[in-house]
């Protein structure tokens, strides 16, 4: 094995690990470093790529990479979690060690589903496909086990991040202009949906979002039990002002 | 054939005298590291010398299974000693038993302490007793998995054909063995009664785990347990070094190559042991109910270990 290719699987080694350690992660704060750390990993995985098969355009990715997931994404969580003074989260749907267990069964699920096709791929890199289908999944796990909005999104990124990782291990990367338009997407998307978390917390006065759950018009208002009434109600009283 | 005799029984011999060295060496270092005055070196020995002159008591109700575990216990140590390629890898014991035994021997040194703890009948050992036998349920596992991990890599279950193999092939980057090495790190931390889950140094606490179980033994019967554990942690970290450092290690019974692996052995163990001593200094004890989540992790890294070794291929 050369050592590009051994790069390349230590690389995506400390990818899976990075997605397991974000699903056990409950500081959102480092939640966050994490998922930089999972964008550096990725574009130095991507410029090994880059330099053994001399596929220029795949610096351009890592660049893209480089500024949007390890500096701009993170900076613009960094700053909501923040304002936002969510630091904690507490035991999500399922506990942790459970979480673990059942983030192992998606593992080998994925590696089995990967095999066949790296086995038609022509890429040096093919056998890290079962990784980055792993990572999607992992993340797709965390979005569902976690209560808290920023997780969630956290989780959404790191999704992308993994098929990022798929699309270079399986054809060298996408097309430049379907790059482009995925960054700008991501960006375009966690903008919106950090005005959607102030939207949330005003209406709810917390970012969980079981609270999502427990919307409902007036007429089924009138029917809930009298507990739930008061949850129901739409004109609830507005944090004051001064948190934003 | 009579030259692998020999290096096995100096093998044995150097684990039976080196084994409290490496105890001592550790408590120092620990010392050093929180500022405090750090005792002799030879500490231990003194220990255990002093506890084999006392005259021993034991209790009334205690059946012949009291007396008859320190035996057992340290009897277990010092054949899983035989089996861990410490200083050369032509062990005739090495292929009467594979890793799999040998998580059997280490099995069968708890059983024996916690029947005996719980013999007497008192609150603690029995508390001692049952905290083992559930840490030690999780720890097992994981250390399986890491053990099988290194079997994968090198396509054998026996500990000195696995060190010939990693010390022997070819330089590379293995992932896998990097991901079973922190696993190791971890369930070796909680099966020597180490600090994030156990802590050496207490006998008076209800956190305590080991010591709860030593606390109705006195004389010989303490020093061999207090040997054994000390021969355990010796053969853990000697396990730890042959699969995830196996350089300099003999592959012969040559006895020039055998006496050369001696001090690249001790220098090996006094970085492990302070290596130790660090990260003991370095993380605060858990709570018994965090244990599961720290040895699930432990057991998760091995899986993946594998598993990256079976996608992977390194």
């Amino acid at each position: 094995m050369s050592i590009g290719t051994q790069l390349i699987n230590l690389f995506a080694a400390v990818l899976l690990l990075l997605a397991f350690a974000m699903l056990a992660q409950r500081r959102v704060v480092s939640l966050i470093d994490l998922f930089a750390g999972q964008g550096l990993v990725l574009a130095l995985s991507t410029a090994v790529v880059a330099y053994t098969t001399s596929q220029p355009h795949l610096y351009q990715s890592v660049a893209l990479t480089v500024i949007l997931k390890v500096f701009l994404l993170p900076w613009i969580l960094h700053r909501l979690a923040r304002k936002l003074d969510v630091r904690w989260e507490f035991e999500g749907l399922v506990n942790t060690p459970t979480t673990m267990l059942i983030g192992i069964v998606l593992v080998v699920f994925a590696f089995n589903l990967a095999l066949p096709i790296s086995e038609i791929a022509s890429t040096i890199n093919r056998s890290t496909l079962g990784i980055a289908i792993a990572s999607v999944m992992l993340s797709f796990l965390m979005m569902i086990v976690r209560r808290k909005a920023i997780p969630q999104v956290i989780g959404f990124l790191s999704m992308e991040n993994g098929l990022f990782f798929a699309a270079t291990s399986a054809t060298y990367g996408m097309p430049m202009v379907v790059e482009l338009g995925i960054a700008l997407d991501v960006l375009v998307g966690m903008l919106i949906l950090g005005v959607f978390f102030f939207q949330i917390r005003e209406q709810f006065d917390s970012l969980d979002l079981k609270h999502l759950e427990q919307l409902r018009d007036e007429q089924l208002a009138r029917r809930a039990p009298p507990g739930l009434e008061d949850l129901a109600k739409p004109d609830r009283e507005l944090p004051p002002e001064t948190t934003r | 054939m009579l030259g692998a005799l020999a290096s096995q029984i100096l093998q044995v011999a150097v684990a039976l005298a080196l084994a409290p060295l490496l105890v001592g060496w550790v408590d120092q270092c620990r010392a050093w590291l929180s500022n405090r005055r750090a005792p002799s070196i030879l500490l231990p020995y003194r220990t255990i010398h002093k506890l084999f002159v006392k005259d021993a008591v034991v209790a009334d109700n205690a059946s012949p299974l009291f007396r008859l575990a320190p035996y057992v216990v340290f009897g277990a140590m010092a054949c899983a000693a035989a089996i861990v390629p410490s200083l050369g890898t032509a062990l005739p014991f090495g292929t009467a038993a594979d890793t799999i035994a040998l998580v059997g021997l280490f099995a069968l040194a708890r059983v024996f302490i916690a029947l005996a703890a719980m013999d007497i009948g008192t609150a603690f050992g029995t508390l001692g007793a049952r905290r083992e036998m559930f840490i030690g349920f999780l720890a097992e596992p994981a250390l399986l998995m890491v053990l099988f991990t290194a079997s994968l890599i090198s396509g054998s279950t026996s500990l000195p054909t696995i060190v010939d193999t990693l010390a022997h092939g070819p330089l590379g980057i293995y992932p896998s063995l990097a991901f079973a090495g922190v696993a190791f790190t971890m369930v070796s931390l909680a099966e020597n009664a180490r600090v994030p889950i156990d802590n050496p140094a207490t006998h008076l606490e209800l956190t305590m785990i080991h010591e709860a179980m030593l606390l109705e033994y006195s004389a010989r019967h303490l020093a061999l347990l207090e040997w054994a554990s000390a021969l355990k942690l010796f053969n853990y970290s000697c396990i730890g070094l042959a699969l995830f450092v196996p350089f300099g290690v003999a592959s012969g019974a040559n006895a020039l190559a055998i006496l050369g692996a001696a001090p690249v052995l001790i220098a090996k163990l006094a970085v492990g042991g302070a290596l130790l001593a660090l990260i003991e200094t370095l993380s605060a004890k858990l709570r018994i109910f965090r244990a599961p989540e720290f040895l699930a992790t432990a057991f998760l890294l091995a899986v993946l270990a594998m598993l990256v070794k079976l996608l992977l291929g390194a």
